[in-house]
């Protein structure tokens, strides 16, 4: 009876909770406290003697009892050390993926940007929160929803949005569009929704047969976790012991349909049963690092497989052509903007802990948003492919590797490749 | 108008008595013996006979041997020695780490092998059979074909699919299909079906040292049987390239394309077409899906003027249609006939042996309906 219970609570629509509970602090909503683990992006504390004067010196943070919540583990330490410079940094990226995905919303909108794009605005604590926990030797896997994964592993703003816009210098030449972006240890943007989880264990599995102590983190969404594939891939790496992180995003809604409404047990953290689990804050960057930092020594220990369950949001629609408020209120969306930003959440941490003024944090917007800008027109001048057979045909196989042709829409137009040596890529995922 | 185009004379000669064809004897008549009574014309020193099964096994262990990153992932290829056994010896001989039994979860284990190839391995992935694999098609397809693609050349993805695909005896509608056409129209992918030892050793070789997502269609009747290995394909070094039809008996009044096992079957047709009607027939076997050798049909068809496809998948949009699409579009001033197909029947496969034996080409078959075409 409790999993039918527990599931309800915690994914109760954040509409009903505001009845219950009609007065809020700022920051501290009652409603994420029927959620068993908070979403508070500033619960994050640290006694303001602790803090250095110097921005590269370590001190300690204390994150929030509710940070996170265990299945069959021991939970990591709710101390994470940290500097001024990196949460200035934390906030810095947050900002930067913010403004691009709020680029790519304009582009689209300016029809610009074609076909499907998906944009993570809300979710940026998963993102930056996980990279500032693990190296680039470390291989990162996720879904459609990639443009922040992509930035954060390395890939330029122009590359992502140039290939936003289907251009040549893309980070894909244009091939790939908004779900398929390669880029140091990331393995994309996958648009089949639960198939890259069995290739993040194989990715996983691969850097354990070389004997390498890196971690694999696979990504996919709260609609994804229902696949049978991500529990085939669930049953292989724990039978393998293969060093990876399974994290699901649950940002409540797998397209338009609420967590509650697909899944029979929303505790996504336990549904690798026999794989040890951990619910986090999703909306705080800093517990998103301490998981992933913890997840990262756990399998470097040769532990095996952990389940994540990142409890985040997503303010905007499925994709661009979803409004996103036929499924949940525009209440909702408002009150988790306005309470439970991640931006917001580091923002007031930042002030709070006096690691920089306001002064500061408004420069660093400046800076993130002229980078940005300046990125988008660098990428909307870039020119597109030539619509030549060369480029249409180039790279469907490895370079010399190809048929002697391949056909056109005409035996007219059939492509002949040249004759040439096999020239392997090596991809820039592989680290 | 479709009706009279449905209906050129050639046709309808060859419609005209379908009963009068006779009903297909392939259990009796195997494809073996075909084979190396064929093969027998020319057998040079130094060849030696082996079975398909070893000939696999031979390429996958010489290919570990060369390169660790190699390694063979499927159902009981390690401890059970493969459930047909191809994989006999590999766990003895490399270890549990470079072999290794895999849950039964089709697709959790291609796209772990996917990845694995994503991150830089080169998986040998075994289905038991390629039934199953359509349980894993979207890895194969969406995750291992179009990911250098997506990524504009930068993601290679070095893996090699392979097991038994179609026809096998007496295992009904789920474990018979053939999916060489689901898989040659991919592009990304790369797709063989041996036939002979010496296909199956010099195919799987340069399969897993392609580059690319490789498909080996085996066959499960094939693999039992003995073929010649010349001096060349026992070495180490053998492979043999994509998109190379062979040759398999030369001759000048018909062409048959085929593959696979079908080669055989029509290698004993050809025998009887000489026998009776002192016929040449010219059998091409193909080797290759995709890419696929366009440029030997089309040669051997300015020869023969006749084209005949053989293939045992379902008829409707498969390889043979393709064939014959392929040699209206670049031979047909050379044909004197309307190009023709033996495939298997538009039916799930049924249980019973003599209704079997009607969904499935048999060499009597190939051999009556070529006669036909020619008119003899």
């Amino acid at each position: 009876m409790l999993s039918k219970i527990a599931p309800r609570a915690f994914t109760a629509p954040v509409r009903y909770s505001a009845y219950a509970s009609p007065v809020r602090a700022a920051f501290s909503p009652a409603v994420v406290s029927r959620r068993t683990v908070t979403t508070d992006a500033a619960s994050t504390h640290a006694e303001k003697s602790d803090i250095p004067d110097a921005d590269d010196q370590p001190f300690t943070v204390k994150l929030s009892d509710e940070a996170f919540e265990t299945y069959e583990l021991d939970p990591p330490s709710y101390e994470l050390n940290t500097t001024k410079n990196e949460l200035k940094q934390m906030y810095y990226d947050m900002v930067a993926v913010r403004r691009m995905e709020m680029a790519a919303d304009r582009l689209y909108k300016e029809k610009k940007i074609r076909g499907f794009c998906h944009l993570s605005t809300g979710q940026e604590a998963v993102a930056v929160g996980m990279e500032h926990a693990i190296e680039k030797t470390d291989h990162v896997i996720t879904a459609y929803r990639c443009h922040g994964f992509a930035m954060m592993r390395g890939g330029s703003v122009r590359s992502i949005i140039g290939e936003l816009l289907g251009r040549r210098e893309g980070i894909a030449y244009g091939k790939g569009g908004s779900m398929h972006m390669f880029s140091t240890g990331f393995y994309g943007g996958n648009g089949i929704v639960g198939a890259q989880v069995p290739v993040g264990a194989g990715i996983g599995f691969a850097n354990q047969y070389m004997g390498k102590k890196n971690v694999t983190v696979s990504l996919y969404g709260d609609g994804a976790s229902n696949q049978g594939q991500v529990f085939e891939a669930f049953n292989m790496a724990k039978l393998w012991n293969i060093p990876i992180i399974f994290a699901c995003e649950n940002n409540k809604y797998g397209m338009g349909t609420a967590a509650n409404r697909s899944s029979a047990l929303t505790d996504y953290y336990k549904r690798g049963q026999y794989i040890p689990g951990l619910k986090i804050n999703g909306m705080d960057v800093l517990a998103v690092k301490a998981a992933i930092q913890y997840g990262k020594e756990y399998c470097a220990a040769g532990k095996g497989p952990l389940v994540y369950e990142f409890v985040t949001y997503r303010y905007g629609g499925h994709s661009m052509s979803d409004p996103g408020t036929t499924y949940r209120t525009r209440e909702e969306i408002q009150r988790m903007r306005s309470t439970n930003d991640p931006i917001a959440g580091i923002k007031q941490k930042l002030l709070e802990w006096g690691v920089c003024d306001e002064g500061v944090l408004k420069e660093m917007d400046k800076e993130a948003r002229a980078h940005v800008d300046e990125e988008v027109a660098a990428a909307e001048k870039m020119a597109a492919p030539d619509a030549t057979p060369e480029v249409l045909f180039e790279d469907i196989y490895v370079r010399g590797s190809e048929p002697q042709f391949l056909r056109g829409r005409v035996p007219e137009e059939n492509y002949y490749y040249p004759d040439r040596e096999v020239q392997v890529p090596k991809s820039p995922a592989q680290t | 108008m479709v009706g009279q185009r449905l209906l050129r004379p050639a046709a309808q000669l060859l419609r005209s008595s379908p009963s009068a064809l006779p009903r297909c004897s392939f259990q009796k008549v195997s494809a073996p013996a075909a084979a190396s009574r064929w093969r027998t014309y020319a057998t040079p020193s130094g060849t030696k006979e082996m079975t398909v099964r070893d000939a696999l096994n031979e390429a996958m262990a010489e290919e570990m041997e060369k390169n660790d990153k190699v390694f063979v992932l499927g159902e009981e290829v390690a401890q059970y020695n493969g459930a047909y056994k191809v994989t006999k010896g590999l766990l003895d001989r490399f270890g549990e780490k470079r072999v290794i039994d895999s849950p039964i979860t089709e697709s959790g284990f291609a796209g772990l092998t996917v990845g694995a190839a994503l991150a830089g391995l080169h998986p040998v992935c075994e289905f038991m059979t390629f039934n199953f694999a359509m349980q894993a098609i979207d890895q194969i397809i969406n995750s291992a074909a179009k990911t250098h693609y997506m990524s504009g050349g930068i993601q290679p993805c070095n893996i090699t699919f392979r097991g038994p695909n179609g026809f096998a005896s007496g295992v009904g509608a789920q474990h018979s299909q053939d999916y060489s056409a689901w898989y040659g129209s991919i592009p990304g992918l790369k797709v063989v079906a041996p036939y002979s030892a010496e296909d199956a050793k010099g195919l799987l070789k340069a399969a897993i040292r392609d580059p690319n997502p490789v498909c080996v269609l085996e066959n499960e009747l094939l693999y039992g049987l003995s073929f010649p290995m010349s001096v060349e394909a026992q070495s180490d070094d053998f492979v043999i390239p994509f998109g190379k039809a062979k040759i398999e008996r030369p001759g000048k009044d018909i062409t048959i394309v085929t593959l696979s096992r079908c080669v055989g079957q029509s290698l004993v047709a050809a025998e009887i077409l000489k026998s009776k009607y002192g016929v040449e027939a010219e059998v091409i076997n193909l080797r290759s899906i995709k890419p696929l050798d366009v440029e030997a049909i089309v040669k051997s068809v300015k020869k023969t003027g006749h084209m005949m496809a053989v293939e045992s998948g379902f008829p409707s949009f498969g390889v043979g249609a393709e064939i014959i699409a392929l040699t209206a579009e670049y031979a047909f001033d050379y044909l004197d006939a309307p190009p023709i197909r033996v495939t298997g029947a538009e039916v799930p496969t049924p249980y019973a042996q003599k209704l079997e034996e009607m969904a499935f080409p048999s060499e009597q078959l190939i051999a009556d309906y070529a006669a036909k075409l020619l008119k003899v």
